[in-house]
């Protein structure tokens, strides 16, 4: 076959999203992808977006699964709006995922999956492919599965084994597009099927046929290129949010000498933090999988007692099974890490989906006068940062520090520059030495307020700790009015005093303008996007994205002060907005929300910020 | 005997007493309260047990049991209600080096914490559990628990309860319960012998402690352990022994098809050989679970160590996963992970 010239199309960056029947691999294909985009030396963002049941019913709107990626040649810090390359394998599929698409975007499809059955199933009155409804894209309508079948004629498989590599047939036509090389994919397929030979081979030949078929059809006017970005030196690797904040966990330990312990019981989108740690027993982590929610916070305070580094992660659900457990671990006085991967709320709610919404939960949700720190997470990557400093915060001011982060970050995936170890910031735990004559259980330090972490099986410091109120210094039980006073009034200003310890608030932009854009935790990507392409426009917008929150950065209000008006961004109802009312009462707050279950989109940022600056 | 304790545990290198143990913290449980023995009896049996006095950790969850730790002088937690089991999880497992010791009543362990309480069990963490059964709420003052007998009249049952008592031996059993013993809180001598083989047992040890509550459910378990009642109605269990009872200690126990009976030797042509033999380490439970089930008036109840049966514990198998992982993963250190799997460099 006579390969065809094509122009070359440079672009910046490009979004692509595989979507498809639970079962048809798009997670993998995705995965393999974005591999792929990341050696050819792309900065990119992936979010797998799938549904909450394993297997749900082939065909259906439901049972769609999906992976975008971001890739480009400049920073990427979201994973994309509008979709540039939608793989969509069956009608399903394309139904649920057109309204990413825009005008021009280049839809491939397997026409062997449009039968009328699939068709009805999807709910399309008629063939999308063939009325003209999708005439405003550019659409490459390929049999893919009988083109897989035909390439594999000579392998002797049966028709199912034949068409479970439709997936790598469709990647194959993706490299092409993206003028990308298939040998690292070759590679990985040897690495794969180290023991199963056979299938090395049967996606080699998918794949190959993929990128052949590609190069001959006509609908192929041209190749997109993504160059290079331009990155910080050094080693990289990709990561998603909830590996990084194992990853995180386990580097805290290692960096403060503190044995890691996680209790947790499984819940979406935490899980993956519970099945990572247990891969990594080598570096002495020890995973306890408990019966519930409030078993896995409760064994990580027994751990914490005895001197670990004791985790917990959960989602909003879990987090409301261990509010008692919190409430033990703030009156004791213990170091304790709670892991919150947030989702869709109230009760069972969106568990595969994300939301802000459980700052509330955080910051109030126990009994008494109950403070913890809170610190999120903004982005994929920087889980693994944020994580550390949970561990650093918790242990250094034995204090509970709930770290939000949520299923997008959790889910999602960036690339993730190695840090080396030895460049970490060192956690030095207040360990009482043996026989300390001046030892008593809640004898605090006169600056931090902190007390002193006595293990057991230290000599000399035999002591008893528990949830009823304690005696100041002595650590006995006490009912005494005035003492409890002055044990609530030292628990708070414990943790007001880390706003000494942690970094000044940052501001993105000039000090001072016509408006602050003020947004926290995961959504940072969308709205760091949104002020940039106002600032671009020359207008007068600055950016201050919280991920201290309890305590806030010393410098917040007057950060706040600088700025003729302040739009607080979150996906809540106001959560972050409230609390800076409560806090910083002197300045007037607008605020944007979306309780949708969706990340923000960056037009409907500007659009928002646009209203702003226009109102007199 | 106390070659036989857990030798991973730091020994202490100087003989301890009873007064290694007492805190300066006032006892405030009542006067006559069935707790007062079962501190004493602890407090007589860890310097016997042997380890550094550093070495004990004793957890607690909610209710009057639930203040011990604060009258011992030893490491401990106060939890909070129904919870003690699962922080002495955490405790055991991360630090296997520490005796660690639970103390908990019937409605902390059977009803709030009924969870926690079987799958400890199940997975036989090596924790002492020393179960206060005083049949009551004690500290909320007099509401029924899961213990309480059919019927009782307490503050939420005027009329008489309504729900059937869990038996706490056959509770145990039902989770896979490694070691079970029974005690009467008025036989100090049988408590401190039970709680050193529970302590000798690598498991999980449940020790039900018959206790009186004496302003809730006072004489509670007269019918059994009071004076005038107990030689009938108690059996108390030695390893390798017949199971006798009895003013005479004629009567005995033996297997008749698939059931237990109560016989008398020299009656009947029954011998002494008849009686059945008790054996602590069987790994079967079901003459064990059929002991504990055995109540009047027609059987006595049995007390003693009922079960001590061998098992791997939680905390060993995950030591050894540990080891075994350290031993063979090539990731050594946190810089080996971060560069482990595809990575690649930009420059």
């Amino acid at each position: 076959m006579a390969k065809k010239k094509r122009n070359v199309v440079e672009k910046e960056s490009v979004v692509v999203k595989f979507v498809g029947d639970s079962g048809d691999g798009m997670q993998l294909t995705g995965d393999m992808f974005s591999e792929e985009a990341a050696l050819a030396g792309n900065d990119l963002a992936t979010f797998p977006d799938f549904p909450a049941e394993i297997r749900a019913p082939q065909n259906t709107i439901a049972g769609v699964s999906g992976f975008q990626m971001h890739m480009g040649s400049s920073k990427i810090f979201t994973t994309g709006d509008l979709v540039d390359v939608l793989i969509a394998m069956n009608p399903a599929s394309l139904k649920a995922n057109l309204k990413w698409a825009k005008k021009g975007t280049t839809i491939l499809t397997d026409t062997d999956a449009f039968d009328d059955k699939a068709i009805e199933k999807a709910g399309y009155k008629q063939d999308p492919l063939k009325d003209h409804s999708l005439d405003s894209f550019n659409v490459i309508k390929a049999p893919i599965t009988s083109l897989t079948k035909e390439s594999l004629k000579d392998k002797g498989l049966d028709n199912k084994t034949a068409e479970r590599s439709k997936n790598m047939f469709a990647l194959g036509i993706l490299y092409f597009i993206f003028n990308r090389d298939l040998k690292a994919s070759f590679h990985y397929f040897e690495k794969r099927f180290k023991k199963k030979p056979e299938l090395i081979d049967i996606n080699k030949i998918a794949l190959q046929a993929g990128y052949n078929y590609a190069d001959t059809i006509e609908a192929l006017e041209s190749v997109i290129q993504v160059s290079p970005a331009k990155m910080e030196k050094g080693r990289y690797r990709n990561i998603t949010g909830n590996i990084a904040t194992a990853w995180g966990l386990l580097a805290a330990s290692e960096k403060s000498g503190r044995p890691l312990f996680l209790g947790s019981y499984p819940i979406t989108p935490a899980t993956e933090i519970l099945m990572e740690l247990s891969k990594h027993k080598s570096l002495g982590a020890k995973v306890f999988q408990a019966e519930d929610e409030i078993a896995g916070i409760c064994s990580a305070i027994g751990a914490s007692y005895t001197g670990s580094l004791a985790c917990t992660s959960t989602s909003g659900p879990g987090l409301s099974l261990k509010s008692e457990a919190i409430g033990l671990a703030v009156m004791t006085e213990l170091p304790l890490v709670i892991v919150d991967v947030q989702r869709g709320g109230p009760s069972t709610g969106l568990p595969t989906k994300s939301e802000q919404s459980d700052l509330y939960q955080a910051l109030f949700g126990r009994n008494g006068e109950c403070p913890v720190i809170v610190i999120a997470a903004s982005t994929s990557e920087n889980c693994f940062y944020y994580a550390y400093e949970a561990a650093k915060l918790s242990m250094e001011h034995m204090t509970p520090c709930i770290l939000l982060t949520d299923g997008y970050l959790g889910f999602g995936s960036a690339l993730f520059k190695i840090p080396r170890m030895a460049d970490m910031p060192a956690i030095n735990p207040p360990i009482a030495k043996a026989n300390d004559p001046d030892f008593k259980p809640y004898r605090r330090d006169p600056v931090t307020l902190v007390r002193k972490w006595a293990i057991p099986g230290t000599e000399g410091l035999r002591h008893r700790i528990g949830g009823l109120e304690k005696e100041d210094i002595i650590g006995t039980v006490s009912t005494d009015p005035l003492n409890h006073q002055k044990m609530v009034d030292y628990r708070n200003a414990k943790v007001e005093k880390i706003a000494d310890f942690i970094p000044l608030q940052e501001v993105v932009g000039n000090p001072s303008g016509d408006l602050l854009v003020v947004s926290w935790g995961g959504t940072f990507g969308a709205v760091h996007s949104a002020v940039k392409v106002l600032q671009d426009e020359g207008k007068k917008v600055s950016h201050a994205h919280f991920q201290y929150i309890m305590p806030l950065p010393k410098n917040t209000g007057e950060i706040f002060s600088g700025f003729k008006r302040i739009v607080v961004c979150e996906l809540n109802s106001g959560q972050f907005v409230n609390y800076l009312r409560m806090k910083h009462p002197k300045h007037d707050y607008y605020q944007f929300n979306k309780v949708q279950a969706l990340p923000f989109m960056i037009n409907e940022l500007t659009d928002k910020f646009n209203q702003l600056l226009e109102e007199k | 005997m106390s070659d036989y304790v857990n030798m991973t545990i730091e020994r202490s290198n100087v003989p301890l007493t009873k007064l290694d143990f007492e805190s300066d913290q006032m006892v405030k449980w009542c006067p006559g309260c069935g707790a007062h023995a079962i501190l004493n009896a602890v407090e007589r049996v860890f310097p016997k047990i042997g380890y550094r006095k550093e070495n004990f950790c004793i957890v607690s969850g909610i209710g009057c049991s639930s203040r011990f730790p604060y009258y011992v002088n030893t490491y401990g937690i106060h939890g909070i209600h129904g919870r003690a089991a699962a922080i002495g999880t955490g405790v055991k497992i991360a630090n296997p080096r520490l005796s660690t010791w639970i103390a908990t009543g019937d409605g902390d362990s059977l009803a709030i914490g009924g969870n926690h309480f079987i799958h400890i069990i199940r997975r036989n963490v090596d924790v002492n559990i020393l179960l206060f059964n005083n049949q009551i709420y004690g500290l909320t003052k007099g509401q029924y628990s899961p213990t309480t007998p059919m019927g009782k009249i307490t503050k939420t049952s005027p009329q008489g309860t309504i729900e059937h008592p869990f038996n706490i031996g056959e509770l145990v059993m039902g989770a896979q319960g490694t070691f079970f013993a029974r005690v009467p809180d008025n036989n100090i001598n049988l408590m401190t012998e039970c709680m050193f083989e529970a302590a000798k047992h690598d498991g999980t040890s449940i020790i039900e402690i018959m206790q009186n509550c004496i302003i809730y459910a006072d004489k509670a378990h007269a019918g059994v352990t009071g004076k005038e009642t107990k030689d009938e109605n108690m059996l108390i269990l030695k390893n390798g022994e017949p199971m006798l009872f009895g003013k005479e200690m004629k009567k005995g126990l033996r297997l008749k098809d698939t059931r237990l009976e109560v016989v008398e030797t020299g009656k009947g042509g029954i011998k002494a050989e008849d009686i059945l033999i008790h054996d602590q380490y069987n790994q079967d439970p079901g003459i064990h679970t059929m002991l504990a089930k055995l109540a009047p008036p027609y059987f006595p109840m049995v007390f003693g160590v009922i079960r001590s049966a061998m098992f791997p514990t939680y905390d060993d198998l995950v030591e050894e996963q540990i080891k075994f992982a350290k031993d063979n993963s090539k990731i050594k250190c946190v810089d080996d992970l971060l560069n482990s799997g595809d990575t690649w460099e930009i420059d």
